[in-house]
């Protein structure tokens, strides 16, 4: 006779796990998979790769042999996630022992130092993509032309449109139609917003993000470049061209919805979303980088505690 | 050069106008403090336990000098200090010592894996408070330990733990002070605080079983079982039977260890005794 | 379509028992009655070892107030007044009774015919609500809280209309359900009289639309009331909750606590409730028997039971089929609020809905992963509050914090815990703040 179970209720689950959760990310990036495939071929494959396999063994490493768990925790798909996302923000050309850096520092530094899972205050693919920004200038910011499917370190190079942009070279920008299919200079998830706007859809469909962070960065974003615009369209990009470009698009669907580092109420997720797209703008407009994305994002992972602290969900019944 | 007096300039008026503001509000924010509350907190173990009842030794010390103005230390006693402690606090305070008597918690359950087997299984956060919200637990008994060790998150002192092997919350004397952290942690209230006793010496009913005696017996078997035998053969009126459980009042009971003899159950244990003479061949056969 | 605004979530609904009719349970060889089947003091035993007892005798009469006397479901002699373990899983008092034929009071009126309200002109609140207290009724959702306490609002409040909770939103539970299809109009009538006993002219009966055969029987009958409503509602759980309930129907919100349901106005009284009440007044018959759900998945014949209280759920699970094999955990109501039993030999209560046994493969619940703050279960809290953070205040005993940031809001419904794909035991954490807090806030109000 076996014994009975007895436990507090509730009794059943809805079934959901973080597995799922976070290979449904994983599927959501699949159609920007694609393109970077088709845009920049080999390097594209090489990156995105290496970016997975060298999170997911950081992972394993640091968690068995440093804080003497089992090891299993990369089971939960979070490390796949970390290393396709830092692989996204990589130019197609970058050396492997870049991408090895880059996967160590968001696993080892930006992930396991706090604990692991659910514990790191910033995302750990963009402390990678920062530290390697700051760290490889030159490789960080010189992306291949696309179309170069059998290049990898040796494709030729051009310059993103934000670069252009923030050169005053406004006019040399591609057009709306080859901004939206990523036809252009990028790293490699940046540059299709179709892609990623499928995704998004799919993220929505299973419930697995709202749509408050998305939205209100991408909201903002559009409103304060609509001013800025109208005051002088010679010196600034229309919205459009604004929000197809650069990590924008990525960044507020994929880096920015990141659960552990993004607020808990959806008071504090539009809070947090609005701020992010301002410090953008901020950094696209005034700062000495062209793209300001993965600093704003992370500059609000570090608010994101005080977020959750004053923006409380409004109790039931609560005047 | 210029630049160098401005900034001589700028720091030196910053400072100073720091130092009016600091001036100012230590005159005009100063508290008084009784110099006697320092003096307390600082013979007391800072450990900031709560055993005392209040919230951490600074507390604790504000309230014996309140207390003392007085004339007593009004029965406030920091358990962790003991004795020694609390004779410096009363010289500090200029009151006559009292003494107190040592105590130490003790678990009153021998409910172990082997005496009382597990009819369920809990599955939880590994509390005993969830546990108690389940009802009787995974055993039987509905009033014995349930292992979980919430006194031993509850303790201070690394003094108590949850043997692995029986599953019961054990007390380790010498680390344990009486703090009574663990007896409010604990949602069955089985953990007393009681005296030491002489050397150590005490007396123990180590169930806290209050069904009746053919249920408690059905389930464990170490339960008291209310049959009220060491009531009868203590001369010294110790034992109290109420609710089919007994309780020796450390204050009456004389360590003749004549109950222990008489339990049907062994629920009755004497702690810190030597070794009992052992029985020769003959008086063995004879009993 | 009405439903509450905030959180909730849609457990499978697994009603296997919907199309089964309400049938009688045979009579228990001995009948257990606790004392303790309501909120509030415990009853009082009035027989003794040896007494004979029929069918509506009173066992143990009301403690107090908040209480509710027990009568006897059975007739026969009482074997003892003693300590039995009940569905709370604690050892506490209980009339034992050995059964003997089945004999009724007389006082009772056992036919089926409809006794409307027309019929009994006579009736004011006061003899209503005196009835509904003598006949021992209590919230039959589960709740257990003695019915005629509502229905004496506190002075300076008024109610201004009656909600009945037909919602059953728990997951495999069809009592309700059933009830709604087999005796409309004797619950329609009960619902009058819980109207006519406050006073107020206007009643709801809130269904959820995955009820559409009780929706529709129920619109049909009352027709010919003209003060009731039914309300259908947006399948969503937890519905049932008083509070959801009242916000559902008329869109008032009743605040947190010391705040309660009359505060705006509201009565919510269960639908077996309502039932009850009719038995009572019109019937003068008190409450000794409740329809049961005894269902699970690998039960061979779920079923809905007119079962009389204090039969030992071991006899009723007989009666649906017996114990499947692979149960391993068996449940006192549903699977998102309700209790896990610890033997089977535990009496049926009068806030027994339902029985649920599951299989092994789903009793134990995965082990959990580490939080990754994906808010799943502040979206999912249908009152606002944060469960992943009242979990974390329990496990660390942060009472203060926990107190501050509303845990003794909490229902209990389960819905964080349900939702978290982490698998944490978030509720479990919850309840321990929530116990505690409650202790320290009650010693703070007696000093």
């Amino acid at each position: 006779m076996n014994k009975f179970v007895i436990s507090l209720s509730p009794h059943v689950h809805s079934g959901d796990s973080v597995q799922k959760n976070m290979y449904s990310v994983c599927l959501a990036l699949v159609p920007s998979l694609l393109c970077s495939l088709w845009f920049f071929g080999l390097g594209a494959a090489i990156v995105l790769l290496n970016a997975v396999v060298f999170c997911v063994l950081a992972e394993w490493f640091i968690s068995k042999f440093i804080l003497g768990r089992d090891g299993s925790s990369i089971a939960d798909g979070s490390a796949i996630v970390t290393g396709l996302l830092l692989g996204f923000n990589l130019p197609a050309n970058l050396p492997l022992w870049i991408i090895a850096i880059g996967a160590i520092v968001a696993i080892g530094i930006g992930k396991m130092t706090f604990g692991g899972l659910g514990q790191n205050p910033f995302n750990p693919a963009l402390v990678g993509r920062v530290f390697l920004l700051i760290s490889f200038p030159v490789q960080m910011t010189t992306w291949p032309i696309p179309g170069q499917l059998t290049a990898y370190t040796d494709a030729l190079t051009a310059a993103t449109p934000l670069a252009l942009a923030s050169e005053g070279k406004i006019n040399e920008i591609p057009g709306a139609t080859d901004l939206l299919l990523g036809n252009m200079g990028g790293s490699l998830g940046e540059v299709s917003a179709i892609a990623l706007l499928i995704g998004f859809a799919f993220l929505l469909w299973k419930k697995v993000i709202t749509w408050h962070i998305p939205v209100s960065i991408l909201g903002t974003v559009a409103v304060l470049s609509c001013l800025f615009w109208i005051s002088n369209p010679e010196s600034y990009l229309n919205p459009l061209q604004t929000l197809l470009t650069g990590g924008l698009m990525l960044g507020a669907i994929f880096m920015a919805t990141d659960y552990a580092t993004s607020p808990m109420t959806h008071k504090g997720q539009l809070i947090y979303g609005v701020s992010i797209g301002f410090i953008t703008l901020l950094i696209r407009y005034w700062g000495a980088y062209p793209e300001g994305l993965s600093f704003a994002i992370l500059i609000m992972n570090a608010f994101t505690p005080l977020i959750n602290t004053y923006c409380k969900p409004k109790r039931f019944g609560a005047k | 050069m210029e630049l160098i007096f401005i900034a001589i300039a700028i720091l030196g008026s910053i400072g100073l106008v720091s130092a009016v503001v600091l001036f100012v509000a230590s005159k005009k924010f100063a508290v008084f403090e009784d110099e006697r509350i320092g003096r307390v907190a600082e013979v007391l173990p800072q450990a900031n336990c709560g055993g005392c009842g209040y919230p951490g030794c600074s507390a604790f010390a504000e309230a014996c000098v309140k207390a003392s103005n007085n004339g007593s230390l009004g029965g406030n006693r920091c358990p962790v200090g003991g004795q020694d402690v609390m004779d410096q606090v009363s010289n500090i305070l200029g009151l006559a010592t009292v003494k107190s008597v040592p105590q130490v918690a003790v678990v009153r359950c021998n409910g172990t894996c082997e005496n009382r087997p597990r009819l369920l299984e809990f599955d939880g956060i590994r509390s005993c408070r969830v546990q108690h919200m389940t009802g009787m637990g995974e055993t039987g008994c509905t009033y014995g330990c349930l292992g979980c060790g919430d006194c031993e998150n509850a303790c201070q002192f690394d003094a108590i733990h949850v043997n692995p092997v029986t599953g019961i919350a054990e007390v380790d004397e010498d680390k344990c002070t009486a703090c009574g952290a663990c007896s409010k942690a604990c949602p069955r209230k089985i953990i007393e605080i009681r005296p030491k006793g002489p050397k150590g010496r005490r007396m123990l009913v180590l169930c806290n079983n209050k069904d009746k005696g053919a249920v408690a017996n059905k389930y464990c078997k170490a339960s008291c079982i209310g049959c009220g035998k060491c009531v009868k053969v203590c001369e010294f009126d110790a034992i109290l039977l109420n609710n089919n459980l007994a309780y020796i009042q450390a204050d009456k009971c004389r360590l003749c260890r004549k109950c222990e003899e008489v339990c049907p159950k062994q629920a009755i244990h004497s702690i810190n005794f030597p070794p009992r003479k052992p029985k020769t061949a003959l008086e063995a056969v004879e009993a | 379509m009405k439903t509450f605004s905030k959180g909730g979530v849609h457990p499978a609904e697994n009603k296997l028992s919907a199309a089964s009719a309400i049938r009688e349970a045979q009579l228990p060889k001995q009948a257990v009655f606790s004392l303790y089947q309501h909120i509030g003091a415990p009853a009082k035993p009035v027989v003794q070892k040896g007494d004979t007892v029929k069918v509506g005798t009173l066992l143990a009469e009301a403690n107090g107030f908040v209480s509710a006397p027990v009568y006897s479901s059975v007739s026969g002699k009482v074997n003892k007044v003693d300590n039995i373990l009940d569905a709370s899983g604690l050892r506490r008092q209980a009339v034992i009774v050995d059964v003997e034929g089945d004999e009724w009071e007389p006082s009772i009126d056992r036919t089926p015919t409809l006794v409307r309200m027309e019929d009994r002109p006579d009736l004011d609140a006061k003899t209503i609500v005196e009835k509904i207290t003598q006949a021992g009724i209590v919230g039959l959702g589960g709740a257990t809280f003695p019915a005629h306490v509502k229905l004496m609002p506190p002075p300076g409040s008024k109610a201004e209309f009656v909600i009945i909770n037909a919602v059953e939103c728990e997951p495999y539970l069809t009592a309700d359900h059933r009830l709604m299809l087999e005796h409309a109009d004797e619950i329609l009538v009960g619902v009058e009289l819980i109207m006519k006993a406050v006073d107020v002219q206007k009643g709801y009966i809130g269904i959820e639309n995955n009820k559409p055969d009780a929706i529709a029987m129920m619109t049909e009958r009352a027709k010919h009331y003209q003060h009731i409503e039914i309300v259908p509602l947006h399948v969503k759980y937890p519905q049932g909750g008083e509070k959801q309930l009242i916000e559902a129907i008329s869109g008032r919100k009743v605040a947190a606590p010391p705040a309660i349901p009359i505060s705006v106005g509201a009565v919510v009284q269960n639908v077996g409730t309502a039932y009850a009440i009719y038995q009572a007044v019109m019937k003068n018959k008190p409450l000794v028997d409740r329809v049961i759900t005894v269902t699970g998945k690998h039960l061979s014949n779920p079923s809905n039971l007119l079962a009389r209280l204090g039969t030992p759920f071991r006899q009723l699970i007989d009666e649906c089929g017996g114990l499947p094999e692979d149960t391993g955990k068996i449940i006192g109501g549903g699977p998102m609020m309700g209790k896990a039993l610890l033997s089977l030999d535990v009496p049926m209560t009068k806030g027994s809905s339902g029985l649920l046994l599951m299989p092994q493969s789903e009793s134990k619940r995965i082990e959990p992963e580490p939080c990754i703050r994906c808010a799943k279960c502040v979206s999912a809290c249908p009152m606002g509050l944060e469960p992943y953070l009242l979990s974390k205040l329990g496990v660390q005993s942060d009472w203060d914090r926990a107190e501050h940031e509303d845990v003794l809001s909490c229902i209990e419904c389960g819905s964080c815990q349900f939702t978290c794909p982490s698998h944490r035991p978030l509720l479990d954490g919850i309840r321990i703040a929530k116990v505690a807090v409650g202790g320290i806030v009650r010693s703070r109000q007696t000093k």
